[in-house]
Formats: structure tokens, sequence, C-alpha cells
């Protein structure tokens, strides 16, 4: 029997969990909202490093090592590392991975990266092609602000819509094999979608209606009411982000408000100033394999269908005036 | 979905707007603030060196506050600043040291040559370029109306 409903949707039918989750959080983040649940934090921005991206690095590398050593294996019984980031040529997630001798593959999708590791990897898993594999995003503040917009000292005002590169990563280790472990039931791949938003600093807007064809699309797709997860949990849209998500929804006939929350707007306290909320990378991975998923462990969610969004801009579409299309990718994440 | 211009309107009318009163305040204040600290100096400057003309005082003044929009931008305060006063921050001649030191300051681990100097000028080069450009126009006016008169 075909394994995919519907028009973008697959169903994991065998046994994949996420069997175990590893963190690292940036000084910020580690005052936020989900300090306690954190596994590691930094103690300033730089780690001991001698640039950011360096420090990127490191936490990638130390994540591996955290999850690998929690999990009592060895990087040999790991069939691959499969990850990505925000910055060019995904220098940290390569760099990262040649300290380990395993398999590598390379993902980048922007700040949706993590749901497009989950869907790959929930895939191979499924289809009995490995078994330990390990997906990491991250993203790092002071590595991702100097490539998307300005240097970080330089004193402009933020726009209101701006949002907070998050300086943090997270990994988890999918597998066939567990025990109470959240497993992955179903994966929505999503589409590009572009609703003309040419703000880069707006990518709530621009990434909104990708989260909005995703998340109803899978629900459309599995016959679902909204109502059938704890929580609809998208990745970095921030706060108008979610308020869009939401007024988009109702458009399609989908009242979402008591179940959607968005993984940039919960990271950090009102205090922390960071405008709509945290974006990047490492929003949607910190967040789940931190708060989320120690929550399911808890059994205070059962069912949350995580959905990171990406906005597939650089600067130099930004400057030649070209739209910001999003993607969102939708994963079922069930005890 | 909704088409592409009903659903930028809706953008358009629902987005978060800026607190146009209070930056503007801020930016006032703060702008204000750093200008009379240069009148300060320009009194303090013209009391104790006083063989100095306006001129030369002018000038020692612009030095003495471009070292020190400098100086807070290397201690990492002016960009904390920055965050409130907006163009408070950004319009004195403080700001315009802030937009050269802060791309040296982060590209300094690229390198002297293909670091700090080739991207020195990334924020602040527009600037001078069109204020080269401009000078260069108004001189040419002057001097084709000096001509005809």
């Amino acid at each position: 029997m075909s394994k995919k409903r519907g028009k973008q949707t697959y169903v994991i039918d065998t046994d994949v969990f996420i069997k175990n989750t590893a963190t690292i959080a940036g000084p910020l983040e580690g005052k936020g909202n989900f300090a306690e649940y954190y596994d590691e934090v930094l103690e300033n921005d730089s780690w001991g490093c001698k640039s950011y991206e360096k420090t990127e690095i490191k936490m990638r590398k130390n994540v591996i090592d955290n999850l690998i050593r929690k999990e009592g294996i060895t990087e040999y019984d790991l069939d691959c590392i499969m990850g990505g980031d925000l910055l060019n040529q995904i220098v940290p997630t390569a760099f990262s991975a040649r300290e380990f001798e395993v398999p590598y593959l390379g993902m980048y999708e922007a700040c949706s990266t993590f749901g497009e590791c989950l869907a790959v990897g929930a895939m191979l898993v499924d289809g009995g092609f490995m078994t330990n594999l390990l997906c990491s995003t991250s993203s790092h503040n002071g590595t991702a602000e100097r490539q998307y917009r300005l240097p970080l000292e330089l004193g402009s005002q933020p726009s209101p819509v701006c949002q907070w590169t998050v300086t943090g990563t997270g990994a988890v280790l999918l597998t066939n094999t567990g025990d109470k472990q959240p497993k992955i039931k179903s994966v929505t791949i999503g589409k590009i979608v572009d609703l003309g938003i040419i703000d880069p600093s707006n990518m709530g807007a621009a990434m909104a209606p990708a989260a909005t064809d995703t998340i109803v699309t899978h629900l459309r797709d599995m016959d679902r009411k909204p109502e059938y997860y704890d929580m609809i949990v998208t990745g970095d849209l921030g706060k108008y982000g979610r308020d869009l998500l939401h007024f988009l929804a109702k458009e399609e006939g989908y009242e979402l408000a008591n179940v959607l929350n968005d993984c940039g707007s919960m990271i950090y306290t009102d205090k922390q100033r960071a405008t709509q909320g945290g974006s990047g990378a490492g929003c949607s991975s910190l967040v789940f394999s931190s708060y989320f998923y120690k929550e399911m462990l808890k059994g205070n969610f059962r069912k949350i269908l995580l959905v990171p969004t990406g906005a597939l801009l650089s600067k130099i579409s930004s400057l030649q005036g070209e739209s910001i299309p999003g993607v969102a990718h939708a994963i079922d994440i069930e005890l | 979905m909704m088409n592409k211009e009903e659903y930028k309107k809706h953008v358009s009318k629902t987005c978060p707007k800026t607190k146009e009163w209070r930056t503007m305040l801020l930016a006032f204040i703060v702008g204000g603030t750093i200008c009379m600290i240069g009148e300060g100096f320009r009194d303090l400057y013209t009391e104790v060196i006083p063989k100095f003309n306006s001129t030369q005082v002018t000038s020692l003044v612009t030095i003495t506050m471009i070292f020190f929009g400098s100086l807070f931008t290397g201690l990492g305060l002016y960009d904390k600043l920055g965050r409130y006063a907006g163009a408070g921050s950004v319009i004195p001649i403080t700001g315009f040291a802030n937009s050269v030191v802060s791309p040296a300051v982060e590209f300094n681990r690229e390198g002297l040559f293909y670091g700090v100097m080739s991207n020195m000028f990334v924020v602040a080069g527009p600037i001078i370029v069109s204020g080269v450009v401009w000078s260069v126009l108004v001189g040419l006016i002057y001097f084709i109306v000096g001509v005809a008169v």
C-alpha cells in the first residue's frame, strides 16, 4: 500500500522514534522562557573562539558529541549526520561534520531546514535504509546577522517587524527502535509559496502563506481537524507572522486559535526586546529538542504538529528587488 | 489561498508600525545631547587653546566626536544607543564614525587587507560617494553661475 496520502503527505507506518535530543543555547536564549530545558548554555557569544563562525562550528560539534554520549553509543553507530544552518555553503554544518567519521548529508532550507531534515530522515528510517540517523540544525546571531543584514555594532534601529536570530542548536537521533519516546507518524512536504512580500525584515509575513498552505494541506490529506493536535507549532513566524497564519487559515476554513503557537514567539521573554521573537535555523530545533521533547516525554503533550518555516531569501535577491519565497514542512510527532 | 494583491493589502494594513512620536522624541533628545556635548567641546577648546581660530576649533571638535563615536562602537555601546535613538545617533558625526568602525571591527577576523580595509566602507561608502557627487554638482552650478555673472 502506498505511503502517500492526499497530495503531499507521507505516512510513516513503521516505528521512527525520536530517540533522544541534545541542545546548546546562546546566552540570551539561556535567559529566555525555556532556560531550564536546555542541556547547555553558552556563557558568552564567542565561547572562547576567535570568530562567531568558529563558535557555531564548536556548538554543532559539541551538540553531536553530547547526543552520542547521552545515548551511550559511538559515532560509528551512526548511519548518517544530516543537518544545515543559515550560512553560505552551510559551512558550520560541513565543518562540524568533518570531525566525525560518519557519512554526511548537508541540507539547506533556511529556517525550515530542521523540518526538511526530520521529513527526509523519517522517510529514510521508515524505508529501512538507515537505523541511526542524527539530524541537527543551528544558527548563531553573530554569523547570520552579518551575512543577511548589517554589522553587529552598527547603531541602527530595528524594524518593528524584525526578529532576532537565535543562537543555538538542537540535535535529534532518529531510530527504528525505542521505548516510550515520541514517534514521527507522518510528514507533509511543503510547496514554495510567495505572495509578493519584499521587505526582508518582515519574514513572518513572507513565510505565513507557506505555513498556512502546508498546515491546511496536511489537515486535508490526513482528514484531520486542528484539534487532533495538542499543539500546532510553527518554526519562526514571530508574533505578527503567527497572527497572519491564523488569519489565512481562517480564510481556508480552519480555526487554529486554540492549538497554534510558534517557537520564535515562545523562546524569549517580553522583556528581552526581541521585537517579533526569535528566528533562524536553530530556533525550531532548539525549542523542539528542549521544551517540546521533554514535555512530550513527561506526557504533557501527546500529539504535536511541528512546522518549521523558512524564508528563502539572500542579501543579493533582496537588493535585486525579488520577493521572498517561503516554505514549510509539517512533521506529525506523536507519543 | 488569497491572491498577492489582497495579501499585500492585508499586510500593509495590519503590519506593526514604528511608534513615530516615541522614536522622534528619543532621536531629538539623544541627537540634541550629542550636539550639546560637541558644543561643550567647542567652548572648552576655545577657552583652553585661545590661539586656535574658529575653523581650527571646529576641526578639533569633529575629531573629538569621531574619536568618541569610534570608542563607544569598539566598547559595544553605540549599537545599544542606536536601538533607542535611531536617527538621533545616526545623523551626528559620531554615527558616521560608528558606520565605519563597526564593519572594521566585524571584519577583523578576515584579515587586515581583505577584511578590515576592504570592508570598512561598506556602510559609509554610499554616503561618501553621494557626498562627493553632490559637492561636484553644486560646485559646477557655482562655477556656471559665477561665469555668467
